[in-house]
């Protein structure tokens, strides 16, 4: 049994060094976006304030969703606004981290190499492990001393980040177990993310169906709550409780799941899973059979994840909007930032504005993502057999685009849709927040086609360079856009940088047409450019 | 005779490196036509130029009586390309990628589609991601053979698969030969080249350095003879064309230019020969002759 380990430690070395910078960019920029976030709220808020904010929390239920309201302390708000994003977050490391070094080797047939040498049958799945664990802890101090530093109590602090730790320690195991099953690396990450996903969903319904104490601080979750390690972190209640004990639950899971890697390892082929892999279609769909379908079909599963997503979100933000003007009364630096952005003082129009501003934002990022797969086709080499077709190059670069702008605008019109429509409930004007939010919605798309006319142009005259230009624009457009700039102070120049800051502010404002001809002759005019580009250059493909 | 593709004076730089330099190469109608080099060449290069993928700097390309750039949409209806590696989206099946090219290259013969999947054994309901290299050459294989096209430019196809398969593959461009159409073949693979080629081309640092039937070929080269003779061959070193003369006994063996064959055999039946071997230049040797002296310096790998 022993010498089933053997090598451990050498292959653990090994995987530090591959992973020398992927694991410290993971651990650094979660710490650092915990910095930030403490940043944000330490210090604004008075102790009204918090049990304000708290009982918002605390008593609507779709706000529940997000967050275990465990009494009006700052760090107990703090873990409730952000326990289950870094969680999310965290678990993501781990999972991804465990299959890179276990399931994927195989895929790569470096796991055959190692295994030809002086090494045990477990101690590729151990040293993963080792490293996992290891960089939870590192992870989970870090956070702690960023809690310890903003004068957050030390015990809350420690248990905080204990919490964080269990939930990326349990996930080192539930990837070590959807490793051993799936066929691929790649089914092995979507088995561990289906797991992520469950787990993200049942503490929040069980927080929505839960009791909330007198004062609405406190909330009492209903038991599937309690079937989630992200609910076990919760219940933790740093900050407020601090039980210490759930740790043991998190132990308890990880050695189980561990031990399951481990039985399953032994039963199994190198390079083969439990799970046999599916047989696909043996013929293709009509649909699927030119550029358009294709691209379609690459991007399909991703557009979904994305539509659930924004759908589930506007819902969420059309829902608070019955509660917006009780809670900005008692906030009144959000009162004079939304009043900034939507240029108007009706609060529950301004709100509406800086909402519909942000999801534009962040769908930007989703059209951004469709040209930029077309980046990597070139880059990569499936495009070399398509092009050599009879496929001209506009007609394969239209693929790239008409999904990026149709995507991008199903995406706004849902949003638009789904918060007019919680927003309508919520508010009992059901038919004017419907149509107003879609109109809000699609108003942005202008904006949007200036950053897809911007990618485009990058692609057809600087191909290499496409990725660096694409996540550059999409950070200026956000960080001048209408919402930050008015965070930030910026002067009206820089505000005038965005192409979000030109899109009109409905609800607040009437529609007008200059500024969304405007935006739409530039991105005409840029996409126009970036073709041209693209049908005069060499395809930059992979050496042969 | 027509030709399906002439290259004359072909240039192509990527940056300061210069990839073809004056390249020329002829494939007529109907043959099958060998493509030979070695890494970093250039062989991709020249094939990427006639998909009109890239855009030469310089020189004259005739490509089905088209213009690989400017008429490229039209040209590639009449060919099928096998890329050197075939990568693939992991998420569609084999199946789906072989109707997707077909279907974009303007349709494909479901009976040959069928049999081609047969003679390959080729799974086509396992997606992408799972395929093995040899098995995603397959797939593009398949799916150029069952296109009816006029002309194949085929990227070293065979270096993924098994014996097996390279024996289906042959018996492929060996039908479609039979059947009227062009093939291109660029290989690292003699046995391959020799069994199915009618001519070649060796390109070496962006130059064609030889091009012709593999016969022609050899007789611009070396054939090796072994004899045994009742009496001791005399003043073999002074004939003409003869090198690396060495002497066993009453064994000889040597190396005779092909243009010399004749008069030399002619002074060994002097000696009384008992028996004779005589082996003709391979391919790998006429290969090694062009490249020995690069493979000896190890030179520094350029981009293809």
């Amino acid at each position: 049994m022993k010498q089933a380990f053997t090598g451990t430690l050498a292959l653990a070395w090994v995987a530090l060094s591959r992973d020398r910078i992927q694991l410290p960019i993971w651990i650094v920029a979660i710490t650092l976006f915990k910095v930030f976030v403490l940043a944000a709220w330490n210090g604004d808020l008075t102790d009204e304030e918090l049990l304000s904010v708290t009982q918002f929390y605390g008593v609507h239920p779709a706000m529940r969703l997000f967050g275990l309201a465990s009494g009006p302390t700052l760090g107990a708000y703090v873990m409730s606004r952000g326990f289950v994003l870094f969680a999310v977050l965290i678990a993501l490391m781990s999972i991804l981290f465990v299959v890179r070094h276990t399931r994927q080797d195989e895929d790569t047939g470096r796991a055959e190499y190692i295994n030809s040498a002086v090494v045990g049958r477990h101690a590729n799945l151990a040293s993963a492990f080792m490293v996992a664990v290891g960089a939870n802890i590192v992870l989970a101090l870090l956070i702690s001393l960023v809690f310890i530093f903003n004068d957050l109590p030390v015990a809350g602090s420690f248990a905080a980040g204990a919490a964080y730790a269990g939930v990326g320690i349990f996930f080192a195991g539930v990837a070590s177990v959807t490793a051993q099953l799936a066929a691929t690396s790649r089914g092995a990450t979507g088995l561990a993310l289906l797991a992520l996903g469950v787990a993200f969903a049942l503490p929040g319904i069980g927080n929505m169906l839960g009791q909330v104490d007198e004062e609405g601080v406190r909330i009492i979750s209903s038991w599937p709550a309690w079937l989630s390690p992200l609910g076990w972190g919760q219940q933790m209640r740093p900050f407020a409780e601090d039980h210490w004990s759930l740790l043991g639950l998190f132990g308890f899971f990880f050695v189980a799941f561990a031990l399951a890697g481990f039985y399953l390892e032994t039963r199994r082929d190198i390079g083969k899973g439990f799970l046999p892999e599916k047989p696909g279609p043996a013929e293709a769909a009509p649909s699927l059979l030119n550029p358009l379908g294709l691209v379609w079909r690459l991007q399909r599963g991703a557009f979904v994840g994305w539509a659930i997503a924004v759908t589930l979100f506007s819902i969420l933000f059309g829902a608070v909007s019955g509660d917006i003007d009780a809670l900005l009364e008692e906030l009144e630096e959000w009162t004079d930032i939304f009043e900034r952005i939507g240029g108007t003082d009706v609060m529950i129009d301004a709100a509406f504005v800086t909402f519909v501003g942000i999801f534009a934002a962040v769908i930007a990022i989703y059209a951004v993502q469709v040209l930029l797969r077309m980046r990597l086709e070139e880059s990569d080499g499936p495009a070399e057999p398509v092009m050599a077709t009879a496929v001209s190059r506009q007609r394969w670069i239209m693929g790239y685009i008409v999904n990026s702008v149709l995507g991008a605008a199903a995406l706004l019109l849902m949003a638009g849709l789904a918060m007019g429509i919680s927003a309508g409930v919520a508010l009992d004007e059901l038919g004017t927040w419907v149509s107003d939010l879609v109109v809000a919605a699609l108003v942005q798309l202008p904006a949007v086609l200036v950053i897809i006319g911007i990618v485009v142009a990058a692609f057809g005259l600087l191909p290499r360079r496409v990725g660096l230009i694409a996540w550059l624009v999409l950070a200026v457009a956000i960080i001048t856009g209408p919402w930050l700039a008015g965070i930030l102070d910026l002067p009206e120049w820089a505000e005038n940088i965005s192409p979000f800051s030109h899109a009109p502010a409905v609800p607040a404002e009437a529609v007008t047409a200059t500024p969304i001809l405007a935006m739409l002759a530039v991105a005409i005019v840029l996409v126009g450019i970036g073709i041209l580009a693209f049908r005069r250059r060499d395809i930059d493909l992979p050496a042969g | 005779m027509p030709t399906a593709i002439s290259i004359f004076g072909l240039v192509k730089n990527f940056g300061s490196t210069r990839a073809l330099d004056a390249f020329d190469m002829t494939v007529w109608d109907n043959e099958v036509h060998g493509f030979l080099g070695p890494n970093g060449a250039g062989k991709s290069t020249t094939i990427r130029v006639l998909l009109g993928l890239l855009r030469r700097d310089a020189g004259e390309i005739d490509l089905l009586g088209g213009d690989p750039w400017r008429d490229a949409v039209a040209l590639h209806r009449r060919l099928a390309y096998v890329p050197d590696d075939v990568k693939l989206w992991p998420t569609l099946t084999g199946g789906e990628v072989i109707d997707l090219m077909g279907k974009l290259r303007g349709g494909l013969d479901p009976a040959r589609r069928a049999e081609m999947l047969d003679r390959f054994k080729l799974d086509p309901t396992k997606k992408c991601g799972t395929y093995s290299k040899g098995n995603r050459q397959k797939v593009a294989i398949v799916a150029a053979f069952a296109s009816d096209v006029e002309l194949f430019l085929l990227d070293e196809p065979t270096s993924g698969l098994d014996p097996l398969m390279v024996m289906a593959f042959r018996e492929t461009v060996t039908e479609a030969r039979r059947e009227g159409r062009t093939v291109v073949l660029s290989s690292h693979i003699f046995a391959d080249v020799e069994a199915l080629c009618d001519r070649i081309t060796i390109i070496r640092q962006g130059k064609t350095v030889q091009a012709g039937t593999l016969d022609e070929l050899r007789h611009l080269t070396r054939t090796l003879i072994e004899v045994e003779t009742e009496r001791t061959v005399d003043d073999l070193e002074k004939l003409p064309g003869v090198h690396a003369v060495e002497r066993e006994g009453l064994q000889t063996s040597f190396q005779v230019d092909s243009d010399e064959i004749d008069r030399v055999l002619r002074h060994l039946v002097q000696f009384g020969v008992k028996s004779l071997h005589s082996a003709p230049p391979s391919l790998e040797e006429l290969f090694m002759r062009h490249y020995g002296d690069e493979v000896s310096e190890q030179k520094k790998p350029e981009e293809a």
